[in-house]
């Protein structure tokens, strides 16, 4: 029962991994990326691509790979979100959901339906563990995704809150207007906030691949679980998010202790329960991205 | 000097009612179908009518109630299973399957609650939760069998020529009835409150408009009709997939049909189905660059023409066929 707890605290971290990119362009530009996940699987293949071609270590390939996913992020933001966004508050919804289905097409055209890890690619730290008393195990790889996972949520919070970017990332996302009246350009903003997480969407792509398999149709479970975990901790908080996947993975892992169905069956209960919760006995709250980053400015 | 000219208030014109005659004179046709079109024709035209009920359930949803679900084939399925236990249960097969989409119509009154509370993105994919509890939940079910699946045995007693020609005209009937529900909606007093919602929420609010009331409305009908499809596409399937109809695919296809022929534009979504209809009887065999090309289309649309082809010839000719709007004429006078 411990371990089970453990292992679900484990798994919400790399939950709130996948969904750390999203919840900041959603508390940044307001949209929800509908390819997200897509993207997020690209990145996987494109490190995986590496990884396997130069016969490097994934980590290795990451870095490589990093800067030109923040370049894609930019381009991204340059063509298609900046033109919806100026279209409406649906348009967004529709156009990366039409970017999630090419996305998806490309890679089975280029990859095709084969499920690939990148586990073997990292040697034992795929499967090597530490045993502690109570029956509790906790896998290296798993341990080191937690700590990516609250190293990359602080870094995004201190980076928000004590960089002069960070700063203008803030007074745009609360009111564009403004903050161009000051003389902060927010098309660059904007454009810099999708490349950041745009990254981090890479990062999580790639332990994605370590912990798991992939194929070019995993993106929409991935979305579905990163927006979960952002729901469930309150959307556009960065903390949040992590402890919102936290409880999604705990969900998750009691819901397989009752049935082998239980795994998502669980995860989609809670966050159901959430929102009930959210919408019945709390009121309608829900903690925006500029509250919490007001909380964080000194 | 200037005097006010009178106004006149018009709803139906020349062209509206020729494109109105012409409507009901293809129906008409239409409904013979089954007489002069081959068997494979029919049930091809039977598809199209299931595309034209889904393009028209998701353009009541996201052009009119601005709520972009990409849920929908949750209804989808659920329409599908609940004409599947009904039938299981005794009831006649036919009864069954125009009973699924009633009660799933039902079942959504209640989710409507927790839906409509979500804004834009989190209903997009809250809804999409949701279909993945729906069929997450159907799996469960001893008598689907999980992803194996099983099939709508009852039709079986019909002959392959008798079910063809009636799920031809149940499609048709259906087709009829739930574009021709929104059609009355439009022009009735809550299709003003509906249309107001969609230009701007806020201000029909302020205007006495029952924003949620209305929302729901239109929320319960596209679950309605969305299980209609699901129904209907399991009589011509027969068998049952849980995997193929709780699959997104079906919402991107209603996207793209909305998207292409006309976002909130009554004519747009059904032109949208022609169109969607023609390509994959050309195209659909291509496989994954068929479907690469769906989604391009979805995005190049919704980035640079965002009112669809129906929107954007409106919008540039003035052209309406069907009267759900009004419009304001100069009546007698000198033109200045």
């Amino acid at each position: 029962m411990v371990n089970e707890l453990v292992q679900g605290i484990l798994l919400g971290c790399y939950y709130a991994l996948i969904a750390c990119g999203l919840s900041f362009t959603f508390g940044v530009l307001r949209i929800i990326n509908l390819a997200h996940g897509s993207i997020a699987v690209l990145g996987a293949f494109v490190v995986w691509t590496i990884a396997e071609q130069w016969n490097i270590s994934p980590f290795l390939a990451l870095v490589a790979v990093a800067p030109f996913m923040a370049a894609a992020g930019w381009v991204l933001q340059r063509t298609v979100l900046e033109r919806s966004l100026r279209s409406g508050a649906l348009t967004p919804l529709l156009s990366t959901f039409g970017l999630a289905i090419v996305i998806d097409n490309l890679l089975f055209s280029k990859f095709g339906a084969d499920t690939r890890s990148m586990a073997p690619n990292i040697g034992d730290l795929a499967f090597a563990s530490w045993n502690l008393p109570g029956g509790v195990t906790i896998g290296q790889l798993a341990l080191l995704t937690a700590i990516v996972a609250v190293a990359l949520l602080g870094g995004l919070q201190l980076f928000l809150a004590r960089t002069p970017l960070g700063r203008a990332i803030r007074a745009t996302a609360e009111d564009p207007d403004t903050a161009e009246l000051v003389g902060i350009d927010s098309r660059k903003v904007y454009a810099a906030a999708t490349a950041i997480s745009m990254v981090t969407v890479a990062i999580a792509g790639t332990f994605l691949a370590l912990r798991a398999t992939f194929d070019p149709y995993a993106g929409s479970a991935q979305l579905i679980f990163a927006f979960e975990a952002i729901v469930i901790g309150g959307t556009g908080s960065l903390w949040g998010t992590l402890i919102g996947g936290i409880v999604l993975g705990v969900a998750q892992n009691l819901g397989s202790q009752i049935s082998p169905q239980g795994f998502l069956i669980g995860g989609h209960l809670v966050f159901f329960a959430v929102l009930a919760a959210r919408f019945f006995i709390a009121g309608r709250s829900p903690g925006s991205l500029v509250r919490s980053l007001r909380r964080t400015s000194p | 000097m200037t005097q006010a000219q009178p106004i006149v208030v018009q709803r139906w014109n020349v062209l509206s009612i020729a494109a109105v005659t012409s409507l009901v004179a293809l129906l008409v046709a239409l409904a013979f179908g089954p007489t002069y079109l081959g068997p494979n024709l029919t049930d091809r035209i039977t598809t199209l009518f299931i595309y034209v009920i889904l393009a028209a359930m998701w353009n009541a949803l996201a052009g009119y109630a601005g709520l972009v679900s990409v849920g929908q084939q949750a209804f989808f399925g659920l329409g599908a299973y609940a004409a599947i236990r009904l039938s299981n249960a005794g009831i006649n097969v036919y009864l069954a399957l125009a009973l699924a989409p009633l009660i799933v119509g039902a079942a959504s009154f209640p989710l409507s609650a927790l839906a409509l509370r979500l804004r834009g993105g989190e209903f997009a994919i809250g809804m999409w939760v949701f279909a993945e509890l729906a069929h997450l939940s159907v799996n469960l079910d001893g008598l689907v069998q999980g992803e194996t699946g099983t099939s709508l045995i009852a039709l079986s007693a019909f002959a392959p020529d008798v079910r063809r020609a009636c799920n031809y005209w149940i499609a048709l009937a259906l087709m009829t009835a739930l574009v021709g529900l929104v059609f009355v909606l439009l022009r009735s007093r809550t299709g003003a409150a509906i249309q107001a919602i969609r230009d701007n929420e806020e201000a029909a609010a302020s205007v006495g408009v029952r924003v949620f009331a209305t929302k729901r409305l239109i929320f319960v009908l596209a679950a309605a009709g969305c299980a209609a499809a699901g129904s209907l596409t399991l009589s011509t399937l027969i068998s049952f997939q849980p995997k193929t109809y709780f699959s997104v695919q079906w919402t991107a296809y209603m996207i793209f049909m909305t998207l292409v022929g006309g976002l909130g534009t009554f004519e747009g979504p059904i032109i949208g189905a022609v169109i969607f209809f023609v390509i994959e009887t050309i195209f659909g065999a291509s496989g994954v660059w068929y479907l690469v090309g769906l989604g391009a289309s979805a995005l190049l649309f919704s980035l640079f023409l965002p009112r669809g082809i129906w929107g954007t010839l409106t919008d540039r000719f003035g052209i309406h066929l069907m009267p759900v709007g009004y419009r304001l004429r100069f009546g007698s006078g000198e033109p200045r």
